[in-house]
């Protein structure tokens, strides 16, 4: 980037603060750890690994874990037989739940998905741009994502990935479509895999999804859907 | 009244009130349970510990090449970058943002640093109506209070004090519900999200690898603030440096571990510039603040230099025995509980709130959670030593200088625990009274009895006995 | 051996019982005991409130009078934890600190003392009674002794080891803190009291004898008669 182009999106007191900082670090601070020593097996791509929970050994571990951790966190994850059956469970819950419109993005299982449900289920796409009201009124949202992570039963999204960055938020209802082979252990894994699908172009929004939308604030009891949505759907097609 | 003063009135009420103690004691109880259900999961906790202090204090003692490696990597991609040496600077440039991009209204999620610097009093000053719309924050906003606790805003309330102020401020229904309470508020919030043209957030993290600013929430309020508007803000202390995104990979489950006993929290999100081309939706400008405001003063100084590697997870005020029994507001200023404590001279001046350093008892179990290894407890006591160096108390000068000329004499010293038991029955006279020497001891407890021989002259006599 | 004894000065003159269920102690095991009369203070009162210069002052003074020792066994947590590691920092970069260094390494707490270095856990002991631990914290956090005052007492005949909720929580005695913030102090004592009582043991047992001070001056004011508080070598020293 340009010099000029840089100093115009960078403003203030840049040179006076660095200045400070490199005049304060001058002095040396004590360490309050110890280095920790890895185990020679481990490669960089799981750099905590070994002192993190078990992330489970085979991928049906780790598949079972996801299960478990979902449970937890009041996820609904399903395993799919197919991309059908999948449409077949989304119909059934838009018909239980009463779902009027479900907004969605193209992608490849978005797209296979969204073909199979019935006719009366309105549908917003958001690929081309979408109006905010619009969105907020629907019932669900359809989105894929990058990866779901094992360990902690969350679910990558990104801008590229999911529909950018309202979709999985915004309606109350957020389900997610995702291949069995995007299951990886743990975040290690997943910002691994992000480095290696956007290499130097990361997406300019990631974000991991821990369960439906919760809080504590209220005499630390457990509500879920403060803001984002209140319920959460996986469904895992093969 | 100086703030000393005013710290010991609001003490003394706080620690009077035993049903706001007991609830605070019992909410915090409970995070215990859970943080000790997850730290065990660790396949090693200590290790993990290890690594995340190694992780913030390469961040922060090289802090001017990861400070440039973020702006060069976020400005890459249209992000804009001011540098603020202190509050003022950064409210004028938001205040400045607002007003040239014609914004009206403004939503934000939780931002301790605005609290730092009064962000909100200003931009409504200027007329913008502001929205805190993480609940807890929201809920401090309508009572017009500052937080409680920074991870946990309002957690001195009980539910019919919620319910009594969402019916007098929003019109809502009575209810004991903390399901509905908390839809009321998800109500009122929505169409905030909507309609602003700003959304103002904090920043978790800064990552300086991949030029992004990390944020961690339960309850996807910053999400839906950096969504929709078409300006973010995020106004970061420096020191929410991280060298690399990969480091989040440890950091993200100790902070949600330390902080609320989750493995992971909600939506931990990280934003590398705006909207980008060919992306849906998304903020049209976002801004980072980078705030300096005293931490650099804290950075030069190497003794106390890892009190800038917090994370501000709350651990060692949700363990702090002095935070559960005056809670947050009697410390009077931003950062409450131990980490406060310390920084809090650093940023405002020692001789001011150096009372909080002393109003402790050095017990430790603040280190001792904290999961990034600072050692919180002995930088009260250095907060002591330095403000004593720098003006000494003068009835604590004449005190331990006594003291040392006693205690340096040990014939001295001895006469004077033979001459204990004898003060004491002139104590007892005076006890309770304006003249007994300890009367805030004897206020509260009793005293104990001076012993009628000391250990010393037992094992005088005793010699003498074996001769 | 020859085990020289640390006895912090309130001891000397509240608590001299204490001391001398050390010496009983130590000597049924068969050791020699010394107790360098000359000792005072070991400085944390001024340390504590930031005075160094002049804790220091009477530090050096302390640290001479154990120079000979082979081995210094402290009665308390406290003062041990001022011998084995705030000692370091008080002397840093000052011409005693190898001095510091020597001291630090061949000091030990009681209880560390009979369960580490002697490795003792019984030492002949009867004591009928209901029984809590409290930790205190600067043996707890500064020293790391948390099992060994377990042990010796779990070992002790006729003694019923039950734990308190808030084992490891400050009684709110730190020092000049007790009377510098004395509503905060007797709010943590209450806290603490509170949950040695829901017990329902008869004794509160405790290896710093600063923390039986607060303990026991909060319980004979608020609930007396309910609960005793006991040093642990007191416990220990029964027959």
């Amino acid at each position: 980037m340009s010099r000029a182009a840089q100093e115009s999106s960078s403003q203030g007191d840049r040179e006076a603060i660095l200045a400070r900082i490199g005049e304060a670090l001058r002095e040396e601070a004590p360490r309050h750890y110890e280095t920790p020593e890895k185990p020679a097996s481990k490669g960089v791509t799981a750099p905590f690994r070994e002192w993190l929970p078990p992330v489970g050994k085979t991928r049906k571990d780790q598949v079972a874990l996801f299960a478990r951790q979902s449970e937890t966190l009041r996820t609904e994850f399903r395993e799919c037989t197919s991309v059908l059956a999948a449409a077949k469970h989304l119909t059934a819950l838009a018909k239980e739940l009463e779902w009027k419109t479900v907004a969605l993005h193209t992608g490849e299982l978005t797209t296979a998905v969204a073909g199979k449900l019935p006719k009366d289920l309105g549908t917003l796409m958001v690929d081309g741009g979408y109006e905010k009201a619009a969105l907020e009124a629907c019932d669900a949202s359809l989105t894929e994502c990058e990866a779901i992570i094992a360990q902690t039963g969350s679910v990558c999204v990104t801008a590229r990935s999911s529909g950018g960055r309202a979709l999985s938020v915004l309606p109350p209802h957020h389900v997610v479509i995702a291949r069995k082979a995007q299951l990886v252990p743990d975040l290690s894994a997943a910002f691994e895999l992000l480095a290696q699908k956007y290499p130097g172009d990361y997406p300019g929004f990631i974000s991991f999804i821990t369960g439906p939308s919760r809080t504590g604030d209220i005499e630390r009891i457990l509500v879920l859907g403060a803001h984002g949505p209140k319920k959460l759907t996986v469904l895992l097609v093969p | 009244m100086s703030t000393a003063a005013q710290f010991q009135i609001d003490a003394d009420r706080t620690t009077a009130d035993e049903p706001r103690r007991a609830a605070v004691r019992k909410a915090l109880g409970n995070y215990q349970i859970a943080r000790g259900r997850t730290e065990s999961a660790f396949a090693s906790w200590p290790h993990a510990r290890d690594a995340a202090a190694a992780i913030k204090y390469e961040g922060v003692n090289h802090l001017d090449r990861y400070l440039r490696e973020f702006e060069e990597k976020f400005t890459a991609r249209g992000g804009r970058v001011f540098w603020a040496s202190n509050g003022a600077q950064a409210r004028d440039y938001i205040l400045r943002l607002a007003r040239e991009r014609g914004v009206k209204s403004i939503v934000k999620s939780k931002a301790m640093t605005s609290e730092e610097i009064h962000l909100n009093d200003a931009l409504e000053k200027d007329g913008y109506q502001v929205v805190e719309s993480d609940l807890g924050e929201f809920i401090q906003q309508l009572k017009h209070e500052a937080p409680y606790h920074f991870v946990f805003p309002c957690m001195h309330l009980k539910r019919e004090e919620i319910s009594a102020l969402f019916q007098q401020e929003l019109g809502s229904a009575k209810t004991d519900s903390p399901e509905e309470l908390t839809m009321i508020a998800r109500r009122a919030l929505r169409r905030h999200y909507l309609d602003a043209g700003m959304g103002i957030t904090g920043g978790n993290f800064i990552v300086a690898e991949t030029g992004m600013i990390s944020i961690t929430e339960n309850e996807g309020n910053a999400r839906l603030a950096t969504a929709l508007p078409r300006i973010h803000v995020a106004l970061v202390g420096i020191e929410k440096i991280v060298p690399r995104l990969a480091d989040l990979a440890l950091l993200l489950p100790m902070l949600a571990t330390a902080g609320t006993g989750q493995q992971l929290t909600c939506y931990n999100s990280m934003y590398g510039g705006p909207r980008q081309p060919g992306d849906i939706d998304g903020p049209e400008e976002f801004h980072v603040v980078l705030l300096d405001n005293h931490r650099t003063r804290l950075l030069a100084d190497a003794e106390q230099r890892d009190a800038l590697h917090c994370i501000r997870c709350g651990a060692c005020l949700n363990v702090c025995p002095i935070f559960k029994n005056i809670g947050g507001h009697a410390y009077g200023t931003t950062y409450q509980g131990p980490i406060g404590s310390v920084i809090t001279p650093h940023f405002r001046g020692l001789q001011d709130w150096k009372h909080l350093s002393g109003a402790s008892s050095l017990c430790g179990a603040c280190t001792e959670a904290c999961p990034v290894k600072i050692d919180i407890h002995h930088h009260l006591l250095q907060n002591r030593r330095n403000a004593v160096a720098e003006k000494k108390v003068w009835w604590e000068r004449w005190l331990w200088a006594g003291f040392r000329q006693l205690m340096k004499r040990p014939w001295a010293y001895q006469i004077a625990v033979r001459l204990a038991p004898i003060g004491q029955v002139f104590h007892h006279l005076v006890l309770g009274t304006s003249l007994d020497p300890v009367r805030p001891w004897t206020k509260t407890r009793d005293f104990p009895e001076a012993a009628p021989q000391s250990f010393h002259d037992w094992w005088r006599d005793r010699k003498v006995v074996r001769k | 051996m020859r085990v020289t004894l640390f006895i912090p000065c309130f001891i000397d003159s509240f608590y001299p019982k204490v001391a001398r269920s050390i010496v009983q102690i130590l000597e049924r095991l068969g050791h020699e005991v010394d107790y360098p009369a000359g000792q005072t203070c070991c400085g944390q009162p001024p340390f504590n409130s930031g005075y160094w210069d002049e804790a220091r002052e009477v530090a050096v003074r302390q640290m001479a009078i154990f120079r000979d020792a082979e081995v210094v066994v402290s009665a308390s947590g406290s003062c041990g934890a001022m011998f084995k590691k705030f000692y370091l920092e008080l002397f840093h970069g000052h011409p005693q600190e190898a001095e510091a260094r020597a001291l630090a390494a061949k000091t030990s707490e009681f209880s560390e003392f009979l369960v580490e270095k002697l490795g003792v856990r019984d030492v002949g002991a009867r004591f009928e009674g209901k029984v809590t631990f409290h930790d205190g914290c600067h043996g707890l956090r500064e020293l790391g002794t948390r099992e060994a005052p377990r042990e010796l007492l779990r070992a002790v005949k006729g003694l019923e080891l039950v734990e308190m909720g808030e084992a490891e929580s400050c009684c709110g005695f730190g020092g000049m803190f007790a009377v510098k913030y004395p509503q905060i102090s007797t709010a943590m004592a209450e806290v603490k009291c509170n949950s040695i009582i829901e017990t329902g043991v008869e004794y509160v047992v405790s290896n710093d004898s600063s923390c039986l001070m607060q303990i026991q001056g909060y319980l004979s004011r608020h609930s007396p008669r309910v609960v005793k508080s006991l040093h642990l070598a007191e416990v220990l020293a029964a027959q």
